[in-house]
């Protein structure tokens, strides 16, 4: 019944997923008078790219080709290890976070190696931004999770979750819990290229970190990367959903279902947040990255003591 | 100090050709590096045809101080001794020189083409470059992301620091002063009205100043004070629009959309006087083309509280929202110093503590009797040029509302007579951008000999590149958004 849970689990990510985008434009329209476009929009500019052809430029090699294949790989392979809530994940086993965490990495680096490839200024600084951007929100999810570990005493990320009960925050091992989300909801905005850290919707290369990078991606392989970073979005928000919505009811139908309405309401946030706040100088975001990494050392500190 | 040679005029007072002293060049740039060094500004300075193959260099000198213009001619050979490197201000005038007259000035440091006016050298100008390492360069443009106007930038990287920024333009010349020549004809206005669309009623007044002088128009009261509406509703709309602009990109939503709507609102006023959003068609020599009656003007009166109150909330928010403070202060600083060494104008130089404003220092037209308070900021920096703007908001919207109160009765044109010939005239306004001159010669038959057009982005792309030294390559946006400055002003 579990596994049947967890397939079903995945299977809504698959279909969901790009919705999430069309959330939190919605809530952006919202708080700036507009009525945004519709809800779907996502579903319609994949359709749109799967349909174009794509135009490799001459000074690129396989990898460029490579890039977003892996990284749709790369996510799809995430979203089989995270659970959804009391949900476990399709592939849970002992020290399945190392892989989460290195997946994300793996995706991250083959965007990167994708971006050098075509020889661009623009791709290759968003590419240093990137690099060094991540290299600073890794340890901040790391040491949430080895937190979480300590206080569930699991090292599968869906042993790690499911220990997220209303009781459990109820106890002194609570605020610890509290700091690890805050520290993944920077790790979240930050590795989904959202404000304060990266501006989605701007059309200003020289501002950018994640869009300046698949500039040159164009048809299937862009549709490939706005899919999987949808799917990113999802896998990174279901560990945050899996502390903020601890509903261990027992029923599986009714923990999925808070699961992912925990998931369309962490959308709406990002949209508040978005509007109002501006995002931060460069400059400092590794001051705001650096931040995450100290409330998860914090959450570790409260759950060891 | 050889104040004797200058010829002084002021702003929009047509003088005969003959009563400027033809200067020796050597005098000519002694007068105009003393004169600079005492504090004015050149506002202009060209070479034209004086006839018989002769070509003539003039300079258009704005004292401040005096409130007047000083003008000085001299005689241009195969070349000349370069000005540049005593007045850092005419460096981008000699280089238009040399490239539109093929005059060269000895000395001056790097005479790159300013608009590419022969196709084949589009664009290809020789960029300055750093070497080293994990130096890089970045080149932006001339097809940009957004729809905005074509131009190149050339950042001279380390890291994510800006050492050098080198921008070339040229790609919207047109040859709008060329087209001038020979005018006034029925034409000649629409060429005035598209030398930058955002500034159409600031440059169709210059031009009309220019006409009216030459032809001793007197503009009705009622016409002049319509001419400051439209102008100042100019202004409001372009400066909202920033404001909002500025907002979009350091990524805060509510108010650039809120601002969006304002600047449309505004824009919509401008149509209401006239018909066009963007007030073409307004401003005509002898006058306005169009009159208000007591039902626009109460429309109008309606539109301006609500553009009052929605402005005041969507902009004030940005002062008080501390992640936008922490993007806007201390970043794209121009000391004044520098801003005055290169001449800066408008908004960029009153952001820098420089109490520079036409409507003030030379006032003319409706601004001799209603005066607009000088709006300043010390920092220098984009926090500085945006609350200038809010500032200026402000006060324009408080003219335009005391305008219309009391309009003065009568007419709204007056015909233009025969235009003066072999005579000269410049005309200063200040457009929302900084001062426009309009500098408009005559030859024999009461047609321009010549005609040359300074818009404010001609002095300020300097500034913008200084403003852009030792600052993050991710704050470029910003920091032009800050300056916002026309493309096809500079290119004419």
């Amino acid at each position: 019944m579990t596994m049947l849970a967890s397939i079903v689990h995945v299977m809504c990510a698959l279909l969901l997923a790009p919705a999430l985008p069309g959330v939190i434009t919605r809530v952006k329209a919202w708080f700036a008078g507009r009525r945004g476009p519709p809800l779907l929009q996502a579903y319609y500019d994949l359709w749109k790219l799967l349909h174009k052809g794509a135009v490799y430029s001459k000074t690129t090699t396989w990898v460029f080709v490579a890039g977003p294949i892996v990284g749709l790989a790369c996510a799809m392979t995430a979203l089989l290890i995270v659970p959804m809530g009391g949900t476990a994940g399709v592939l849970s086993f002992s020290g399945d976070f190392l892989l989460l965490a290195y997946l994300l990495g793996l995706m991250r680096f083959f965007t990167i190696l994708a971006a050098l490839d075509t020889g661009s200024s623009f791709e290759g600084m968003g590419a240093s931004r990137e690099a060094f951007y991540s290299a600073l929100a890794e340890p901040a999810l790391l040491l949430g999770l080895v937190a979480m570990t300590a206080q569930s005493h699991s090292l599968s990320i869906s042993g790690m979750v499911a220990a997220v009960t209303p009781v459990a925050i109820a106890s002194p091992a609570g605020p610890a819990l509290l700091l690890v989300a805050a520290a993944l909801l920077i790790v979240f905005l930050a590795e989904n290229a959202r404000i304060p850290v990266d501006d989605p919707n701007t059309h200003l290369e020289l501002t950018m970190i994640h869009e300046v990078m698949v500039l040159d991606h164009s048809g299937p392989d862009f549709a490939m990367i706005q899919y999987a970073a949808t799917l990113k979005l999802w896998v990174l928000g279901a560990l945050l959903v899996g502390i903020l919505v601890p509903v261990r009811s027992g029923w599986w139908g009714v923990d999925l279902g808070a699961g992912i309405g925990g998931m369309v309401a962490l959308a709406a946030v990002v949209g508040v947040i978005e509007s109002t706040i501006a995002r931060l100088r460069l400059v400092r975001v590794p001051q705001f990255l650096v931040a995450a990494s100290v409330l998860s050392i914090l959450a570790l500190v409260l759950v060891m003591r | 100090m050889s104040t004797t040679c200058m010829f002084i005029t002021h702003n929009g007072h047509a003088f005969p050709l003959a009563d400027c002293p033809v200067l020796p060049i050597e005098s000519f740039r002694q007068a105009v590096v003393d004169a600079v060094a005492a504090g004015g500004r050149l506002s202009a300075l060209f070479a034209y045809p004086a006839g018989l193959g002769q070509l003539r260099l003039l300079a258009a000198i704005a004292r401040t101080e005096q409130g007047d213009i000083a003008a000085l001619t001299a005689n241009l050979g195969e070349q000349y001794l370069a000005i540049t490197p005593d007045c850092p201000q005419a460096h981008l005038y000699e280089r238009e020189i040399f490239e539109q007259w093929n005059v060269l000035p000895l000395g001056h440091p790097w005479l790159k083409p300013v608009r590419f006016p022969k196709p084949e050298t589009c664009g290809r100008p020789d960029f300055f470059s750093m070497t080293g390492e994990e130096v890089h360069e970045v080149a932006v443009g001339p097809v940009h992301a957004g729809i905005i106007e074509p131009g190149h930038f050339r950042f001279q990287c380390h890291g994510e620091t800006v050492y050098h920024l080198e921008i070339s333009l040229g790609y919207q010349h047109r040859g709008i002063e060329r087209a001038m020549v020979g005018g006034p004809t029925p034409r000649t206005i629409h060429y005035a009205e598209t030398i930058a669309g955002d500034s159409t009623a600031a440059h169709a007044a210059a031009y009309c100043r220019a006409v009216e002088a030459l032809g001793q128009a007197r503009v009705p009261a009622r016409a002049q004070a319509l001419r400051g509406v439209t102008l100042e509703l100019e202004r409001v709309a372009n400066h909202i629009g920033d404001l909002g602009a500025l907002a979009g990109d350091v990524g805060f939503l509510p108010t650039m959309s809120y601002c969006g709507g304002i600047r449309g609102d505004v824009l919509n006023m401008t149509a209401l006087l006239c018909g066009n959003r963007f007030g073409r068609g307004m401003v005509r020599p002898g006058g306005v083309a169009f009159d208000v009656d007591a039902r626009i003007v109460e429309q109008l009166q309606q539109w301006l509280d609500s553009t009052k109150r929605d402005a005041r909330s969507a902009i004030e928010l940005l002062w008080n929202t501390p992640s936008v403070m922490a993007r806007f202060d201390g970043v794209g600083i121009v000391p004044a110093d520098q801003c005055e060494q290169l001449g800066l104008v408008g908004v960029a130089a009153r952001a820098c503590g420089v109490a520079r404003d036409v409507r003030e220092n030379f006032p003319y037209a409706i601004y001799r009797f209603a005066h607009i308070p000088v709006s300043t900021w010390h920092s220098g920096d984009v926090f500085a040029r945006a609350y200038v703007r809010w500032l200026e908001v402000r006060r324009s919207l408080a003219f335009i509302a005391e305008q219309l109160d009391a309009l003065p009765e009568g007419c709204t044109t007056e015909s233009v007579s025969e235009i003066a010939a072999n005579h000269a005239v410049v005309t200063l306004i200040e457009g929302w951008r900084g001062e426009i001159c309009h500098v408009a010669i005559t030859g024999d038959g009461g047609r321009f000999a010549a005609y040359k057009v300074v818009d404010p982005s001609f002095h300020n792309w300097f500034g913008l590149a200084m403003a852009l030294r030792s600052q993050q390559v991710s704050d470029f946006p910003l920091c032009n958004k800050s300056f916002n400055l026309s493309y096809c002003g500079h290119d004419l």
